[in-house]
């Protein structure tokens, strides 16, 4: 048992339209460049938060949008592959992207889009945190509340706390490490791909794994 | 004028929202315990805007939050430009006099002497209280809630209406598209559906099946169904061309259901029933007055709905058919794209040709039909259900008053 618990926190996002937005893959390119790190934020590693676990295409904004609006299958399956989460920071995302973009555009010049395509239109989230009211002190416990928080939480802890507040491997990983002294379960969780898969199926992938951590400490 | 409003719980929503998500919303409301919201509409019965705030300010009080609706008076001529304007900022060309402007600023003014603004955050509902802005006093937070599409509004009327929307705080949108440029903080806060309401509530099959016959719906073949407005904007036409496509080959019904038209509306009314014809398998049903359980049986026992208007809103019907676990076959216009997940909840088509074709193809795979209509359900639960709205205007609160 530890003495510091897991306090699981959800949220709540809000999206706020920005004044750029983008009608060719050209544009995009040039948008890209500029926008806030928080736009890009928003279009790619918090689309997650919103991605139903229905097979709907390409994991990020800049990919759909690319596939379907501007019909350029070829460059949408390279900026899908663009992972964030394997990304050092946003920045270098941002740098990756705008590498993607102009290499192809080098080979392949844009075509121009359809008059009924729709721009692309950049937004930033705005996350605001709430307790689920689910703590947790052992694994047990800690598998438990996953399995009935709500599925932001699991945003919250896994894609915010990594990726915009900096928190190592996220907070799951990192409490499991250091207030259970558990590296190897820690270790197993960090190595979960947030990035092909909705939050239905990272709760699940994470309540197996749990799962079989206490199984192997019942034998 | 404080409106009565419908009595409702949060707790009721725990068998339909998503796992955790009333706890959610019950922990973020203990942050925001006596915080004051007011907010202010045209009208206490017409439109999307009073079925949300019904529902919405109830519960929001019985979180804690204190939350009023103030509705604005005029007289009749005050309401005529007020549909003018609405009209003018959604596109469609109109004659604006100044006069007509003043009328609206001086009615603004009174009611804002009359009205209880006192608030953290005042939430002013669409076009006919936007002016109350000019009033505004005191530390209150100002939002002005536009559910219509303001993308290209009448130039002269918006040159004179933009300056009085830059004075909010912020303005929220129901959709990225209908987003007019401003230079204060835009968002976007799609419309709901409350699963609860009686258009949306679980129904018996003994039910369903009642009031299908008594609408004189026959249950003995599949039947594909459009319910909206007997008007030309929602290609009733179109639809029965499709259905004839599609009628070569499954035997299936039509039903076009739609409240009795208004001022002007008969004519069209009576193209449809002609273009009809005496073909007994199609049904053309005008709805009694607020026809809510109506819609919801017509719904639950539709196999495919379709929703093809020319232009619309946001089209949250579109929603309420999808949480019917029915899969939609849709036009582009509006907000429909943003609830049909191309291929699967169902699909979205630009032609007559494309609806027939898309209806075949799910007649033709009728365990398509259960599929795109379990994830249509499941969709509309994440993303568009009234508890999700409720989130967003809790995070309002929480992000712009302190």
């Amino acid at each position: 048992m530890s003495a510091v618990p897991f306090v699981f926190l959800g949220c709540i996002d809000l999206k706020e339209m920005l004044p750029y937005e983008a009608r060719d893959v050209r544009e995009l390119l040039e948008v890209i460049g500029r926008v806030p790190i928080e736009s890009l934020f928003c279009h790619t590693a918090a689309a997650l938060l919103h991605r139903s676990a229905l097979p709907t295409g390409y994991p990020n904004d800049f990919a759909h949008w690319t596939g379907l609006a501007m019909g350029d299958q070829r460059l949408a399956e390279r900026l899908a592959a663009i992972d964030p989460f394997e990304s050092r920071s946003l920045e270098q995302m941002r740098e990756e992207l705008v590498a993607t973009i102009s290499d192809h555009l080098q080979h392949f010049p844009a075509a121009s889009p359809s008059a009924r395509a729709e721009p692309f239109r950049f937004f930033q989230a705005h996350l605001v945190p709430v307790p689920t009211g689910h703590q947790a002190r052992t694994l047990r416990e800690f598998r438990d509340a996953l399995a009935e928080v709500d599925l932001s939480a699991l945003f919250f802890h896994l894609i915010e706390a990594r990726y915009r507040l900096s928190r190592g491997r996220g907070d799951f990983a990192e409490w499991v490490a250091d207030a259970l002294e558990r590296p190897d379960v820690a270790e197993r969780l960090a190595a979960i791909d947030p990035y092909s898969g909705s939050l239905e199926r990272i709760r699940d992938r994470h309540l197996t794994l749990l799962t079989a951590a206490l199984d192997e400490g019942s034998r | 004028m404080t409106p009565t409003v419908s009595s409702a719980r949060l707790d009721d929503y725990r068998q339909v929202a998503p796992r955790g998500a009333v706890d959610l919303l019950l922990r973020l409301s203990e942050r925001l315990k006596g915080r004051r919201l007011v907010n202010v509409s045209g009208s206490r019965y017409r439109g999307l805007t009073s079925e949300v705030l019904n529902r919405l300010v109830p519960i929001l009080n019985d979180l804690g939050i204190d939350a009023s609706w103030e509705v604005t008076i005029g007289n009749s001529d005050f309401e005529g430009i007020t549909r003018t304007v609405g009209r003018a900022l959604t596109g469609t060309e109109q004659v604006i006099t100044d006069a007509m402007v003043g009328r609206l600023r001086d009615v603004c003014a009174e009611n804002a002497r009359r009205l209880r603004l006192e608030a953290d955050l005042v939430m002013v509902h669409d076009e006919a209280p936007l002016l109350l802005v000019e009033s505004r006093a005191g530390e209150s937070r100002w939002l002005w809630r536009c559910h219509d599409d303001l993308s290209s509004p009448q130039p002269q009327l918006w040159n004179v209406l933009r300056p009085v929307a830059q004075r909010y705080d912020a303005v929220i949108f129901s959709d990225a598209r209908f987003a007019a440029p401003l230079s204060v903080p835009r968002f976007v806060i799609y419309p709901s559906v409350d699963p609860l309401s009686e258009r949306n509530r679980d129904m018996s099959r003994a039910e369903q099946a009642q009031h299908l016959d008594r609408l004189h719906v026959p249950r003995d073949k599949p039947f594909l169904l459009q319910v909206g407005p007997f008007r030309r904007s929602h290609d009733p036409l179109g639809v029965i061309n499709a259905y004839r496509l599609v009628k070569k080959h499954h035997d299936v019904r039509l039903v076009l259901a739609g409240p009795a038209p208004g001022g002007g509306g008969g004519d069209v009314l009576a193209e449809i029933q002609e273009a009809a014809g005496h073909d007994p398998d199609v049904r053309v049903l005008v709805l009694p007055p607020d026809p809510q359980t109506e819609m919801n049986a017509l719904e639950r026992g539709a196999a495919i709905v379709i929703h093809k208007p020319l232009t619309v809103g946001f089209g949250i019907d579109v929603a309420a058919a999808m949480w019917k676990g029915k899969p939609v076959v849709g036009s582009l216009a509006g907000g429909i794209p943003n609830q049909v997940i191309f291929g699967v909840t169902g699909y979205t088509v630009e032609t007559v040709e494309g609806a027939a074709f898309r209806i075949r193809h799910l007649l033709g795979n009728p365990e398509l039909i259960g599929r795109m209509g379990a994830a249509g359900r499941e969709h509309i639960r994440r993303n568009f259900l009234i508890t999700r709205h409720l989130g967003d205007y809790l995070a309002l609160l929480a992000l712009l008053t302190k």
